[in-house]
């Protein structure tokens, strides 16, 4: 249906630029009591102390994960060896080497140009750990590539994520010029996964130059023939063979899968103690230590 | 003789003081000097020519926005028809609770008669579904997050289409190939797709997915369910192909076929009737006969003189290689000589179906014996000589 709120058009400006924010179904029982507020009081106060406390805990829910490196264990999903059985190291002939790529290529072998996977694996896990993190927090997630051979996987798995795809042919203001494409108040995709940069006539995707105009993060998986440098988190890696695209698109899936999993247990956990606290306990007690160990412990899935 | 000259060199000095002006705004310019040499002519006071620059400016014409029904307005507009639709049976002394859309229809011809020709300009009761057209609700929930996985692409649904019919084919190769690999694949000639269904038209298809298509964007779709429907399928793909086909009625079976009569004698006869331009003919063909043709009781020879009009009446004799087996018998009257002779050509055509296999029916259909020709003369139009021809253009 039509959203209720109208929000004040800026010149200029029909997208609509929400931060990602909890949405939470705002319970009428109170909440474990903030830092601030401890007091005994009336209904009243407490009323007015509940969304006090609702949003301190969105914001511990929404900040926890920033504080650790590798919220998600990102790192487990993969190692230098299964991208080497997935042939992720194969690049190109030398010939169509980009120049930006060199600092990623480990040498060539028989003119073909061999990725180094030790670069490979660090900028993976960055990548997957960003991505694992829009996801956490709720962001549109954009799969696009233009390779035909691999459309209807790459569908697939934004299908299975719950996210978005797009392996078509790409109109030109489709990002820059959203409001007129898409509708008045679309959102734009928080983050945009590239599975192959180039299009059909090896030349950069136009989506590369637009999510840079618009401010929307990018992950992308560049050969050796790509152009790296617009690319927020480039992942330097094979994107022709079927096995390496396989292997990305299910580390992708997989992160996502998680992020959301973990969001969906964290939101459970908060509900659940602000019922037990309604039930028995009075409104000054301190937060309970479930959620915090929850929100800790962001290592075991 | 001196007094034309005098006129004829005002004339050519009047066009030559106009020349100069002439290329400015040239029919402008030609008309007004022709009012103004109608006026002098007729011994008005001639008005001072004056070249207005007629200033034409390309108005911004802002792009037209699709106007857009809110889901409360389409709801008020069905609750109006419903109460509309009792007062209208009230009004018309019947059961408002079984009162069907044609006898809306017939109300309402016969409330607001109206003689325009065009069907759709005639006043009209449908229930508000079928007036307004078709629309998109908002794609994307509270948060912002759209409901369809290729919202982005542009056009979500004939996408999701291709998508899914690709995946089918992708099914159908695997169990393909899985059958094969046990051994168990057999060659099986699929059925001829029966003549009487054809594909969705692009229109059509529009209409369904509600999105604007290219032409490129059907005939990829096209060529992905001809692929697909090329394969052995199972019976939900072939639920899924039947979809996107529509059935066709074949135009020979509209043909009626006149009944064979049978006279005192015993003799076995067809009738037929046909007309062209202001022609009327009627026609009994007999099946066995000797080819002799008698035109309202005189001889074809006699009636037509002319070879042309006796070679239309042999034509369908000619066409179904009897030529000398029938005896024909009719009655013509209206029109011209071409015009009787296109007349009986078509009578003795339709007669001659009831002695025909269907083929045949069909061969003369496809030949054009069995069409009534509709051309009819042209009228003349006001302002030209004849239907089409104009006047000699005189340049002055």
């Amino acid at each position: 249906m039509v959203p209720g709120s109208v929000l004040p058009r800026l010149l200029g400006a029909g997208v609509r630029r929400r931060p990602l924010q909890l949405h939470l179904v705002q319970t009428a029982t109170p909440g474990p009591a903030g830092p601030s507020g401890r007091t005994l009081g009336s209904a009243a106060a407490s009323a007015a102390r509940e969304p006090e406390r609702s949003s301190d805990l969105n914001e511990r829910i929404l900040s926890e994960p920033l504080k650790h490196f590798d919220f998600f264990n990102v790192k487990e999903l993969f190692s230098v060896r299964s991208l080497f059985d997935a042939r992720v190291h194969l690049g190109h002939k030398a010939g169509c080497r980009h120049r930006f790529m060199e600092p990623y290529i480990f040498g060539s072998r028989l003119d073909q140009d061999i990725i180094d996977l030790e670069q490979t694996a660090t900028h993976l896990q960055l990548a997957l750990n960003f991505t694992a993190h829009v996801a956490y927090r709720g962001g549109i997630i954009l799969f696009v590539s233009r390779k035909r051979q691999f459309s209807h996987l790459i569908e697939n798995v934004a299908r299975d994520c719950g996210e978005y795809a797009h392996t078509r042919y790409f109109k030109g203001g489709l990002l820059t010029n959203a409001p007129l494409l898409l509708g008045p108040m679309v959102r734009l995709p928080d983050l945009i996964i590239f599975l192959h940069t180039l299009n059909n006539v090896f030349e950069p995707h136009i989506a590369v130059r637009d999510a840079a105009k618009m401010n929307i993060p990018t992950v992308g998986i560049v050969d050796t023939n790509c152009n790296p440098s617009l690319i927020t988190y480039p992942v330097p890696g094979n994107d022709d063979s079927p096995v390496a695209v396989q292997l990305f698109c299910r580390l992708f899936r997989t992160s996502i899968r998680r992020a959301k999993e973990k969001r969906k247990q964290v939101e459970a956990l908060y509900r659940l103690q602000g019922q037990e606290s309604s039930k028995g306990r009075g409104p000054a007690d301190p937060p309970s230590p479930g959620v915090q160990a929850e929100l800790d412990l962001g290592h075991s899935p | 003789m001196a007094a034309f000259g005098v006129s004829c060199g005002a004339a050519a000095s009047y066009r030559l003081f106009l020349g100069g002006r002439v290329s400015f705004a040239r029919g402008q310019g030609l008309w007004k000097a022709a009012a103004a040499k109608l006026q002098r002519s007729l011994g008005c006071q001639i008005l001072r020519l004056r070249h207005t620059t007629v200033v034409t400016t390309r108005k911004n014409v802002t792009a037209l926005r699709r106007e857009t029904y809110t889901v409360d307005f389409i709801k008020k507009q069905i609750e109006e028809f419903n109460i509309g639709k009792r007062h209208l049976a009230n009004m018309m002394g019947e059961d408002p609770e079984t009162f069907t859309q044609e006898d809306i229809d017939r109300a309402i011809a016969y409330l607001f008669p109206s003689g325009l020709f065009e069907k759709r300009a005639r006043p009209v009761m449908k229930h508000p579904e079928e007036i307004f057209p078709k629309q998109r609700a908002i794609q994307w929930g509270e948060d912002g997050r759209p409901f369809h996985f290729l919202f982005y692409t542009g056009k979500q649904s004939y996408y999701s289409l291709m998508h899914g019919a690709y995946g089918k084919l992708l099914d159908v190769e695997n169990r393909q190939d899985q059958l094969r690999a046990k051994g168990l694949f057999s060659e099986k000639t699929k059925a001829k797709d029966p003549i009487g269904s054809r594909w969705l038209i692009k229109e059509e298809l529009e209409e369904m997915l509600v999105e604007k298509l290219s032409d490129q964007d059907y005939a990829q779709f096209i060529r992905l369910l001809e692929r697909l429907s090329a394969l052995p399928c199972d019976e939900a793909e072939e639920e899924f192909v039947g979809r996107f086909r529509r059935s066709v009625t074949i135009q020979s079976k509209k043909q009626l076929i006149e009944p064979v009569q049978y006279d005192e004698k015993g003799m076995a006869f067809s009738t037929g009737r046909g007309n062209r331009k202001t022609a009327k003919a009627e026609v009994a063909v007999y099946d066995h006969g000797s080819g002799k043709i008698e035109v309202n009781g005189v001889d074809y020879l006699l009636y037509f003189p002319v070879t042309q009009d006796r070679e239309q009446l042999m034509f369908p004799f000619h066409f179904l290689d009897r030529l000398g087996q029938h005896d024909v018998t009719c009655t013509v009257s209206g029109g011209g000589r071409a015009a009787q002779a296109g007349a009986i050509r078509l009578a003795t055509a339709r007669a001659l179906c009831s002695f025909v296999s269907e083929d045949q029916v069909e061969w003369m259909r496809q030949a054009g014996l069995l069409t009534a020709d509709p051309r009819v003369r042209e009228r003349k139009k006001p302002g030209q000589e004849g239907a089409r021809r104009k006047f000699t253009w005189k340049k002055r």
